[in-house]
């Protein structure tokens, strides 16, 4: 290895870089609008979900039972209608996810003590959001039912001063259960596995379509000063765009941050050299920029994307999906990165998941350096 | 014949690839200061042999010792002693000729402080003293090739293996690429030089011949009209001409007849007494002769000559 020779191939990289808009625009444009897209866009959170209400009693109570639904920030009521048809029309049109009927002898029922029950109608082919429904207009029917029959002793001159028995919940490291807290830091992998396999896997491939790799090889470098000439810029703007990423979520989006900077900044330097070596792997194989690019976004976006638990959790996939996890490196670090931005994780926790990581970065590092010969076929 | 170290020995060498064997057991020397031209068609196994002097392609068989190393066993060494210019122009066209430059002098690692004095030669050779800044892909074809050449010799290489120079640049530019190249081999370096223009094969001091992976002729370019062309050349200019060709191949007396521009080029075993037949015969069979006679031989009815199956036999009497 000589310095001088790398010297040269890095700046001659990094010239190319500058002047080639379009890599310019993948370098600083693709994290940032990523960012958004993701933080913005994707979002597991279920609220405001549609109400579409048939009082067919109209009577001071039913109001004040639909009022509850009201006040929830999950609920949103968003039409009243009058005839049954009239309600059906309204979910097939998807004016409505939830219908609720209640009974004409509502109050009737309720001052007598006898069992009412509202008739609640799902718009169920969204599962997700149906399932959500469900349990959150049980929870409120529950609490209000409590609150009657509370008021039904009181006035009976008993007194229940409390539940005989309740969940105390505390949620830990995403008090406030938003969705975006916990997509943020996984969004900062994907960006990296995109922007640094995408970058590395055209420096090759178009060395060889323009012609210019002949010229290269045909020069005293050696494969490794290639290999490291090409990778040494892409690795400082990958890390810049970790940076950037990472400095979107915790101050645009307000994500916390609790863990220690070294931690994330080493595990984001070896997921690197992860994507990048995989990057490289391909843009040799491929030989041209088309085929590279594609086969680069397939190879890292989408095991990223759905295999390394960022969208699905890991621990629900069915046994055989889990085991292939494995060999997804994004796994490891969006374990890594979610665990330093929400839980403040300190590196003994997260050894296995560092040395996974590691030991990916050296296999793929490897292979990279094999993978290129000094040769035309 | 120069009788010093030769700089590139080969022996037999061959190269397949899978059923089609592109350089077929080609054997030869080159001394310093030698101007080696490859000559043949396209496809005739040049770039193959060039490429795999430079370690680019690895041989089927046989060796190649550049400078006195194997090119199989010592690539890098072997790099360090060339300088090579492949036929598409493999600069970068996104940077600027100064990069250009200064990035090649980085791959041969050329100390700085005679970088310095090199960038002023370089760019006084290729005419580009004031185009420094400009980016590669901006210049025109002549500028690009001797830019190309500059970057191959940043580094004085003893050894200079150029793949067609001079495809696709207009003959003022190739006059001077060739000015340039006459100026190296006369400061010693061996140069080798592949091209399918005839009238450059001229300007080398030694040829060879190369048709379907084989050497079919070799030595200096008049050894090599002398030789190959044991008959002599004659010029036939007449109406029409086709069917003059079809019958001139089928006469006896006649070796060789191939079509060069508006005219036939002839090879006959002795020209005064051909000249005479050939005028009766061809008014004899009512054709219109404009012009014949004599004409000194170029390369280019040479290689026809060592090519074609008459030529064949005159190949073996070489």
């Amino acid at each position: 290895m000589r310095w001088h020779r790398l010297a040269a191939l890095v700046r001659k990289e990094v010239t190319q870089i500058r002047r080639d808009s379009r890599s310019l625009l993948i370098v600083v444009a693709m994290p940032v609008l990523l960012m958004l897209a993701f933080g913005y866009g994707v979002s597991f959170d279920i609220k405001h979900i549609p109400v579409c209400v048939f009082d067919r009693e109209g009577s001071q109570q039913s109001q004040d039972f639909l009022k509850h639904f009201q006040a929830s920030e999950y609920f949103n009521v968003v039409k009243t209608v009058n005839t049954f048809p009239a309600m059906i029309h309204a979910i097939d049109a998807n004016e409505c996810r939830l219908a609720l009927v209640i009974p004409h002898d509502y109050s009737l029922k309720i001052r007598t003590g006898g069992p009412v029950s509202v008739q609640a109608l799902l718009d169920a082919t969204d599962n997700n959001t149906a399932n959500v429904s469900i349990s959150y207009s049980e929870a409120i029917v529950q609490a209000y039912s409590q609150q009657l029959q509370l008021e039904w002793l009181n006035r009976q001159g008993q007194f229940m001063t409390q539940p005989t028995l309740s969940v105390d919940v505390r949620t830990w490291f995403n008090e406030d259960l938003e969705s975006v807290a916990n997509i943020v830091p996984g969004v900062v992998a994907i960006v990296m596995a995109v922007i640094g396999s995408f970058l590395t896997s055209l420096t090759i491939a178009r060395e060889w379509e323009r012609g210019t790799m002949e010229q290269l090889i045909s020069t005293p470098v050696t494969s490794l000063e290639v290999m490291i000439g090409k990778l040494v810029p892409y690795f400082l703007i990958g890390m810049l765009d970790t940076g950037l990423c990472a400095g979107i979520g915790v101050w645009w989006f307000h994500v916390p941050f609790r863990g220690q900077w070294s931690v994330f900044l080493i595990s984001s330097a070896l997921f690197l050299m992860v994507v990048l070596s995989l990057g490289y792997v391909i843009s040799v194989l491929a030989k041209s920029q088309l085929a590279a690019s594609q086969a680069a976004l397939i190879a890292t976006f989408l095991p990223a994307f759905l295999l390394s638990g960022f969208i699905y959790p890991i621990d629900q996939m069915p046994t055989v999906i889990q085991l292939i996890t494995h060999i997804i490196p994004a796994r490891y670090f969006m374990t890594i990165t979610r665990d330093v931005f929400l839980k403040g994780t300190s590196i003994p926790l997260l050894l296995d998941d560092l040395i996974a990581l590691a030991v990916f970065a050296v296999v793929l590092t490897v292979i990279a350096t094999r993978s290129f010969k000094k040769k035309l076929t | 014949m120069n009788h010093e170290t030769p700089s590139v020995v080969v022996r037999d060498l061959v190269k397949q690839f899978g059923n089609f064997v592109a350089v077929d057991h080609v054997s030869f020397e080159a001394h310093p200061g030698e101007i080696f031209g490859f000559l043949g068609p396209n496809g005739s196994g040049k770039s193959t042999t060039i490429r795999m002097l430079c370690g680019l392609l690895r041989p089927t068989a046989g060796q190649a010792l550049i400078a006195g190393h194997d090119v199989a066993l010592e690539p890098e060494t072997v790099r360090q002693s060339i300088g090579y210019m492949s036929q598409k122009f493999s600069l970068y066209n996104d940077l600027t000729v100064i990069e250009n430059i200064r990035f090649f002098a980085g791959m041969y690692e050329v100390p700085p402080a005679i970088l310095q004095e090199r960038i002023p030669w370089v760019l006084d050779m290729a005419g580009l003293n004031g185009r420094e800044l400009a980016l590669t892909g901006t210049l025109a074809g002549g500028w690009k090739q001797r830019l190309a050449l500059g970057c191959a010799v940043l580094h004085r290489p003893p050894i200079l293996f150029l793949d067609e120079p001079t495809s696709g640049v207009d003959p003022i530019s190739r006059r001077r690429f060739w000015d340039l190249i006459h100026q190296l081999a006369d400061e010693g370096v061996t140069v080798f030089v592949t091209t399918h223009y005839m009238d450059e094969a001229e300007y080398c001091d030694r040829l060879i011949m190369i048709h379907q992976g084989k050497i079919v002729a070799s030595g200096s370019p008049m050894e090599l009209k002398q030789q190959a062309m044991s008959g002599e050349l004659l010029l036939l200019e007449c109406e029409p001409l086709g069917p003059a060709l079809d019958l001139l191949r089928t006469t006896p007396d006649v070796w060789d007849a191939a079509v060069f521009g508006n005219a036939l080029h002839l090879v006959v075993p002795q020209a005064e007494t051909a000249i005479a037949t050939l005028r009766l015969l061809l008014s004899a069979r009512g054709f219109t002769v404009r012009r014949i006679g004599p004409i000194p031989s170029s390369l280019e009815d040479v290689f026809v000559a060592l090519t074609s199956k008459r030529g064949q036999s005159a190949k073996e009497e070489l």
